[in-house]
């Protein structure tokens, strides 16, 4: 019985949103506090079937039609993780803009949009084909470009054109790629496809196939060099674009379709999971120096979001248990901290109306809350010992010394460091410095910026609790060793 | 896009007639692709843009106001999002009605009838479907992007939806 | 030997992407260079010497199944054409509104994001 309730609750996860954005578009067009109110309901509700799926696994087939024929749905643990991880943040991103867009014009088409990018993300996450992932990451990202473009000011539009070309450019890739890779294995089901792969080995046409995808998935992941795009895209977004796009987007149809085709797909040896290995190095190296000299507080994270993924990418081209645990923790930690301190940078703004951080200061009498909850964020994301992002930085970097690689351990310590340093800058910088006399009489953020800010903050202190053995176990271990299984699955 | 604002709106003489008299053949070859898209090349996709293409006919031949009038923005926007409605609805019911999966389908079609208008269960209704969304979404785009008006060009701030952060373009860089 | 010729045809359009000056010029060049990967992957579907994919009344499913070439790419192609499509009409009108903002379709001009 339970069993087919979890069976039922899959397609569910894209058709839901898919059907509440289109209410909202014929019902809310002139109304932005029910489609607000709709939105929210959605996601809550997404929340809570997340829930459900955990410890379950299934296979889902569209229209009754076996494996070789339809489209299947699958749902195993490492889905089942990056579920829980985009509803959850989107819904703590959805409460917060119910106040940020008020001030924009035309906010109804802000939730419809909203609600695509989820359907587009739970999609990619749930997808057995490789088809169906490639229209499922198209539609988010489709949303994804006009979010960014939302408020039709200078740097948005440019932004977006920029991110748009590029994405356009990577998708072409990653088409040319599933077009070889169904030349050469006759199927276009991941799980068909690896079991072939399997018989016939690693040869050249499936290397090249392996490459695009990693061209084109490095893109959607703003690894280094593929990273032009995000540091424009994501300050330039209204924040709780930015939230989503840099906590989950990267992550949700990047690094996860990364690892589903490294592992599950085209079972990677240690030659092509060097490649990844190489990659997250420099992502982590130049993000985290970039970061270091800039002024404009959304700019630092989104170079901080490069170089934070380098790090989960890292921990991914280990190809060990251990580095697996760790990039898959580190995954739930970022999505968390990166949207709070992007929800933080939001209510920043919000209250002052400006983003350089050597006019800010002081910020942690006038705006209590975002204070605080930017407080935990950075300490979470620099690695401080009790928090969530000193255990996976950690579980990463045992997992580089046990795996032989010395140096990287080296540089992912280094990097740490650089990392603490640029956002001890941005705490007093922006929140523990005096406060100007222009921001004597600032508004306090609303409720629901708040709301949304302090359940993210909760969030990342809970996570640090996933590191005791009780409940690490069915979450990260279970979700690491079904990514590692190389073969049908 | 100035074919608002010409003395008679659209185009030629020879343009107008011809567009008066074609536009009822065109319709019907595209609603023609659609009902027909189970058994013969077409479907939702191809039928739907033939359609759109009837009313973007209307629009450039007659000018922009005559083409509004016959399929407004609004009706357009909603048709939009009821077509895919109906194709979402006709996969809920298909997990209710038949084997319990989504987009099963549930009508059953006997075996002389296959080949016919009536036939392949639920794919009429979803191509039905499939065809009205992108006729209004094509149809939508063009009447939108061209009764775009410019303002100015010269990068006036007017249409502007936020207050600008006022130090956003990287005084420092690195 | 007609695989090249597709690959051509992507190469030119990445050539428009990277060397071109005006922001319609970019996007035309990334519709050429969809256009070529289309054709690769119609091209990857074809049997020589195949019927089109078109069941016949009469026709048994396995006769069908041996003659006809590969329907699955040109439902991928098709599927891929209209995504391309919603990408083409964002990116017109991101080009439309950047002439609005900064006056100019060039994009050496259109600069004002650094660091």
């Amino acid at each position: 019985m339970f069993d087919v309730d979890i069976r039922v609750l899959i397609p569910l996860f894209v058709a839901l949103p898919l059907a509440v954005a289109l209410l909202t578009q014929l019902a809310a067009r002139e109304r932005p506090g029910l489609a607000g109110l709709l939105t929210n309901l959605t996601m809550l509700g997404l929340v809570l079937m997340s829930c459900l799926t955990i410890g379950a696994s299934g296979l889902y087939h569209l229209g009754g039609w076996p494996t070789p024929i339809g489209i299947d749905l699958r749902l195993d643990s490492l889905a089942t993780l990056l579920l829980l991880v985009i509803n959850i943040v989107g819904l703590a991103v959805a409460l917060y803009s119910v106040d940020y867009m008020r001030r924009y014009t035309a906010s109804s088409h802000f939730y419809g949009l909203f609600l695509l990018m989820v359907t587009g993300m739970n999609g990619v996450v749930l997808a057995g084909d490789l088809f169906n992932l490639y229209v499922f990451l198209e539609v988010a990202a489709v949303a994804s470009y006009s979010l960014v473009a939302f408020g039709c000011a200078h740097e948005e539009l440019e932004a977006s054109f920029k991110y748009i070309v590029l994405g356009s450019l990577s998708s072409a890739l990653i088409l040319i790629g599933v077009a070889l890779v169904y030349g050469i294995t006759g199927t276009l089901n991941m799980a068909q496809m690896s079991g072939r792969i399997a018989e016939t080995g690693m040869n050249a046409p499936l290397l090249l196939a392996f490459g695009l995808f990693i061209c084109g998935f490095s893109f959607k992941a703003a690894l280094v060099p593929f990273h032009a795009w995000l540091p424009d895209a994501h300050p330039a977004a209204p924040a709780p674009v930015s939230a989503m796009l840099s906590g989950v987007l990267i992550k949700a149809i990047g690094v996860y379709v990364l690892a589903r085709l490294a592992f599950n797909v085209f079972g990677a040896g240690d030659s092509e999971l060097s490649l990844l290995r190489w990659l997250g190095v420099l992502s982590m190296i130049v993000g985290g120096l970039l970061a270091a000299g800039q002024s404009d507080i959304k700019r630092l994270f989104a170079y901080s979001s490069i170089s934070q993924v380098g790090f989960i990418i890292l921990g991914l081209g280990l190809g060990t248990p251990l580095g697996l645990v760790g990039a898959l923790y580190h995954l739930v930690n970022h999505a968390m901290f990166k949207s709070l301190l992007f929800l933080n940078a939001g209510a920043v703004e919000y209250a002052t109306g400006t983003r350089n951080l050597y006019r800010l200061g002081g910020l942690n009498r006038a705006l209590p809350v975002t204070g605080a909850t930017s407080l935990v964020g950075s300490m979470s994301i620099a690695g401080i010992p009790p928090f969530n992002g000193f255990w996976s930085k950690l579980i990463i970097i045992i997992a580089c010394v046990e795996a032989g690689f010395y140096g990287f351990a080296f540089v992912a310590v280094a990097i740490s460091i650089v990392t603490l340093a640029y956002q001890l800058k941005v705490q007093r910088l922006a929140f523990f410095a005096s406060l100007p006399d222009s921001f004597r009489d600032l508004r306090r953020e609303p409720l629901l910026m708040s709301l949304a800010m302090i359940l993210l903050a909760a969030g990342c202190i809970a996570l640090s609790f996933l590191v005791l053995g009780g409940l690490r176990d069915p979450w990260l271990i279970g979700a690491a060793q079904e990514t590692l299984s190389a073969g049908p699955f | 896009m100035n074919t608002l604002d010409k003395r008679q709106p659209g185009m030629s003489m020879i343009v107008r007639t011809v567009t008066r008299w074609l536009k009822g053949p065109i319709l019907l070859f595209g609603i023609y692709l659609v009902m027909y898209g189970h058994i013969t090349p077409g479907g939702g996709f191809g039928g739907g843009v033939i359609i759109a293409c009837a009313f973007i006919l209307i629009m450039l031949a007659l000018g922009g106001q005559s083409g509004l009038g016959v399929f407004s923005k609004g009706a357009a926007s909603r048709l939009d999002s009821v077509g895919l409605l109906i194709f979402l609805g006709v996969g809920w019911l298909g997990t209710y009605w038949a084997s319990g999966y989504f987009y099963a389908n549930f009508i059953d079609t006997p075996q002389e009838a296959w080949f016919t208008l009536f036939s392949g269960g639920t794919m009429p209704v979803m191509n039905v479907a499939l065809g009205l969304k992108v006729a209004s979404a094509l149809f939508l785009v063009f009447a939108v992007l061209t009764g775009l008006k410019i303002a100015g060009g010269d990068g006036s701030e007017e249409s502007r939806a936020w207050p600008a952060p006022t130090d956003s373009d990287g005084s420092e860089t690195l | 030997m007609i695989y090249s010729l597709c690959l051509l045809l992507i190469l030119v359009g990445l050539y428009g992407v990277v060397a071109s000056r005006q922001t319609v010029k970019i996007v035309i060049s990334l519709v050429i260079m969809q256009h070529g990967v289309h054709l690769l992957l119609l091209l990857i579907g074809y049997r020589s010497g195949g019927s089109p994919p078109i069941v016949d009344p009469g026709q048994v499913i396995t006769t069908f199944a041996g003659l006809s070439v590969d329907p699955l790419p040109q439902a991928l192609v098709l599927t891929s054409i209209v995504i391309g499509l919603g990408v083409l009409a964002l990116m017109v009108a991101l080009c439309v509104r950047l002439y609005e903002r900064y006056g100019t379709f060039d994009v050496t001009e259109i600069r004002r994001l650094r660091g």
